[in-house]
C-alpha cells in the first residue's frame, strides 16, 4: 500500500492535529476584517475610561486631595486611579472582541467552523483570536498612556514599564475571555459576563484602597484578575516598585495558559468532534 | 484499479443512543464523481464531516488519501475542497478577499493565492463582483463562491454537501454546469443529495443511504435497471378512489406502487399498460408516462419518498 504522503513538516505529530503554525492567517483575516468595520465602533471602547479619569480623577480629585498606595505612597487623587483606568482600558480592548464578537463568530457566521474545516488547528484560531483581543487591548492602553502623560500622571520613568504590562494584562483577559465564552450558548449567559466584569471594575482598587473593606472582602478581590493588573499599572506608573510585582505578573502568566489551553480544547470539542 | 482515495469499512457514528451512520462500506476511486443519495436525516452530512475530517468516527475503519483521520486531520484537510450545507463565508470581508484570506488558512503564499483567486473568480463568473460585499450576492452566486473558495488549496477531493439545495431551478443549472467541469477536468467530486435529478447529472457512482445504512450501490442507469422498470405510468383516480381502483389494477404492470395521491405502474411499456387500465373500464383523471429515476429506485428500496 502506498500511502500518500503528508506535506512535510517540523511539528511533532500530535501537536501537528492542533497547531499548524499558522496562527498569523487569523490574525490576517480579523485585521482585514476590522478594515471594513465601522471605526467609530472599534474606538468608542477607548473612550470610557478616559471619561471616568476626566470626571472622577480631575472633578472629584479636586475634593479628595491625595491617598496613600499599597506601598504607603501619598500620590494625588487623579495619578491614584489613571493606572487603574489603564488597567480597565488593557481589559475593556481585549474583552470586547474576545466575548461578544467571539460569541458572534462562534455561533451565527460559523467563523470559526470554517477555519477548522481548512489545515488550521484549534490552537491556530486560539491563539490568532486572541492576539487580535490583545491587539485591541494594547491600542487602548497605549492611546490611555498619552492621556495620561499629557495630563502629568505618570510619576516616575518605570511607567514605561506599564506598556509591557499592559500586554501581560490583555493578553489574560483576552485569552480567559475567549475560553469562557467558548461555553456560552445564549445571550443571557453572555450577560452574566456584564455581571461579573461591572462591580470588578468598581471594586478593584480602582478608585479607592481596598483597605477600606472588612478582609474577606479584600480576599475575594484579590482572587479576581483586575486587582493584579490594577497593582501592577500603579507600581509602574508610580515607581513604588516591591516583590508584589512578581506575583502579578505570576498571575496573568497562569490565567494566559489556562486561556489558550480551554479555548483550544473548546474548539476541539465543538468543531472537530 | 488506481489506489482509492476514499476507503471506508463499516464506518459508524454515534450519538449518544443515536445512531447516525450504522456500518457503512464505500471505495472512491481518484477522478471519480461519487454520490451519496438519501432523504434528510439519513447519515449523509455525517459521513461528510467524518470524510472531511471534522467528525471523529466511532467504528469502523476510514482511510482519506490513505491516511488516518483520527492522526493525520490537518494533513487530510490540507488536500480537502469542503463546501457545506450552510454557506459559511466570511460575512465580514469582500468577495475577493474571501478567497485570499481562505488560501492563507492553508499557508500558502499571497502570490500563488492572488492568481488562483483570480482564476476561480473567473471560473464562478464573479469577476465582475470582487470588490462586493457577500450579504450582497444571491444565493447562487454566494454557493459559486462557496466551490470557488473550497478551490484555492487545489484539492485532491472536492466534498460538497447538499450543493444545490435552497436555489432557483436556473441557478441549479449554472451550477451543475461548473461542477460538471471540474469534473471533466479531473477532480474527485464527492456530494452528498437529495435530488435525484442532480444525482443523475453528476455522479459517475452512488449508493443510496437510508437510516444510516447503504441500501443499494451503483451507477444510475445500473440502480435503475436493477431496481425499476424502463417506464413508469402514473395514473391518479383522486384521493378517495385511489385505493379502489388499485385493487382493480392488480396484475397490470411488472409492480405497482400505491401511493396517497397516485398509483405507479411500473412497465416496460407505460402506454401499453395505459392502454390496457382503460380496457378495465377506469379512467384516470390524469395519467404520465415517464421514464424511470432514481426516485423509483429509492422508492422500492425503502417504501418512502426521498423528498417528504
Amino acid at each position: 500500500m502506498t500511502a500518500t504522503q503528508a506535506p512535510g513538516t517540523g511539528i511533532r505529530r500530535p501537536a501537528r492535529a492542533l497547531y499548524a503554525g499558522n496562527a498569523r492567517a487569523v490574525v490576517a483575516r480579523g485585521l482585514l476584517a476590522t478594515r471594513s468595520s465601522n471605526l467609530l465602533v472599534v474606538v468608542s471602547g477607548f473612550f470610557e475610561p478616559v471619561f471616568y479619569l476626566l470626571s472622577l480623577g480631575i472633578g472629584f480629585g479636586a475634593l479628595v486631595g491625595t491617598v496613600a498606595t499599597s506601598t504607603g505612597q501619598e500620590v494625588p487623587y487623579a495619578a491614584y486611579i489613571a493606572p487603574a483606568l489603564l488597567a480597565v482600558s488593557a481589559m475593556n480592548g481585549a474583552i470586547y472582541d474576545s466575548t461578544w464578537n467571539a460569541f458572534f463568530k462562534l455561533n451565527y457566521s460559523k467563523l470559526y467552523q470554517g477555519m477548522l474545516t481548512t489545515s488550521l488547528g484549534p490552537l491556530d484560531v486560539a491563539l490568532g483570536e486572541i492576539l487580535l483581543a490583545l491587539l485591541r487591548g494594547a491600542m487602548y492602553a497605549v492611546g490611555f498612556m498619552v492621556v495620561m502623560q499629557v495630563l502629568g500622571l505618570n510619576l516616575s520613568w518605570t511607567a514605561l514599564l506599564a506598556l509591557p504590562a499592559v500586554l501581560l494584562i490583555a493578553f489574560g483577559f483576552a485569552s480567559l475571555g475567549l475560553g469562557i465564552t467558548s461555553f456560552m450558548k445564549t445571550f443571557q449567559q453572555m450577560d452574566w459576563i456584564s455581571f461579573v466584569m461591572l462591580p470588578m471594575f468598581l471594586f478593584s482598587a480602582t478608585f479607592y484602597p481596598i483597605t477600606v473593606y472588612p478582609e474577606p472582602i479584600q480576599w475575594l478581590i484579590q482572587a479576581l484578575p483586575l486587582w493584579h493588573g490594577v497593582e501592577l499599572i500603579r507600581a509602574m506608573t508610580t515607581g513604588a516598585i516591591s516583590g508584589m510585582v512578581l506575583v502579578h505578573i505570576g498571575y496573568y502568566l497562569v490565567m494566559i495558559v489556562v486561556g489558550v489551553v480551554l479555548t483550544t480544547r473548546r474548539l476541539r470539542a465543538l468543531f472537530l468532534a | 484499479m488506481p489506489e482509492p482515495v476514499i476507503t471506508a469499512r463499516q464506518l459508524s457514528k454515534q450519538y449518544g443512543d443515536f445512531t447516525a451512520v450504522d456500518g457503512i462500506d464505500f471505495d472512491v476511486a481518484p477522478g471519480e464523481s461519487f454520490g451519496l443519495l438519501g432523504p434528510n436525516g439519513a447519515g449523509k452530512s455525517t459521513t461528510m464531516r467524518m470524510v472531511g475530517a471534522v467528525s471523529t468516527r466511532t467504528g469502523g475503519e476510514l482511510r482519506i488519501l490513505g491516511l488516518d483521520p483520527d492522526k493525520h486531520g490537518p494533513d487530510i484537510r490540507s488536500q480537502l475542497g469542503v463546501v457545506p450545507q450552510q454557506d459559511n463565508l466570511d460575512q465580514e470581508l469582500r468577495v475577493r478577499d474571501n478567497l485570499l484570506v481562505y488560501g492563507r488558512y492553508f499557508g500558502l503564499p499571497r502570490g500563488v493565492i492572488a492568481e488562483r483567486a483570480d482564476a476561480l473568480l473567473e471560473f464562478a463568473q464573479l469577476a465582475d463582483r470582487a470588490k462586493a460585499k457577500v450579504d450582497d450576492l444571491s444565493g447562487g452566486m454566494k454557493r459559486r463562491l462557496t466551490i470557488a473558495r473550497a478551490l484555492i488549496n487545489e484539492p485532491r477531493i472536492l466534498l460538497l454537501d447538499e450543493p444545490t439545495t435552497g436555489l432557483d431551478p436556473q441557478a441549479r443549472h449554472i451550477l451543475w454546469d461548473r461542477l460538471f467541469r471540474l469534473k471533466e477536468q479531473g477532480t474527485t467530486l464527492v456530494l452528498t443529495t437529495h435530488y435525484m435529478d442532480e444525482a443523475e447529472q453528476l455522479c459517475d457512482r452512488l449508493v443510496v443511504v437510508d437510516k444510516g445504512r447503504i441500501m443499494a450501490e451503483g451507477s444510475p442507469a445500473a440502480l435503475i435497471r436493477e431496481y425499476s422498470s424502463r417506464e413508469v405510468l402514473e395514473v391518479r383516480f383522486g384521493s378517495d378512489k385511489n385505493a379502489e381502483a388499485a385493487e382493480r389494477l392488480q396484475g397490470i404492470g411488472d409492480r405497482l406502487e400505491v401511493l396517497p395521491d397516485r398509483i405507479l405502474v411500473y412497465s416496460e411499456n407505460g402506454e401499453a399498460e395505459l392502454e390496457r387500465i382503460t380496457q378495465l373500464g377506469l379512467e384516470p383523471i390524469t395519467s404520465l408516462v415517464r421514464r424511470s429515476s432514481l426516485e423509483d429506485v429509492f422508492l422500492r428500496l425503502t417504501g418512502r419518498s426521498l423528498i417528504e
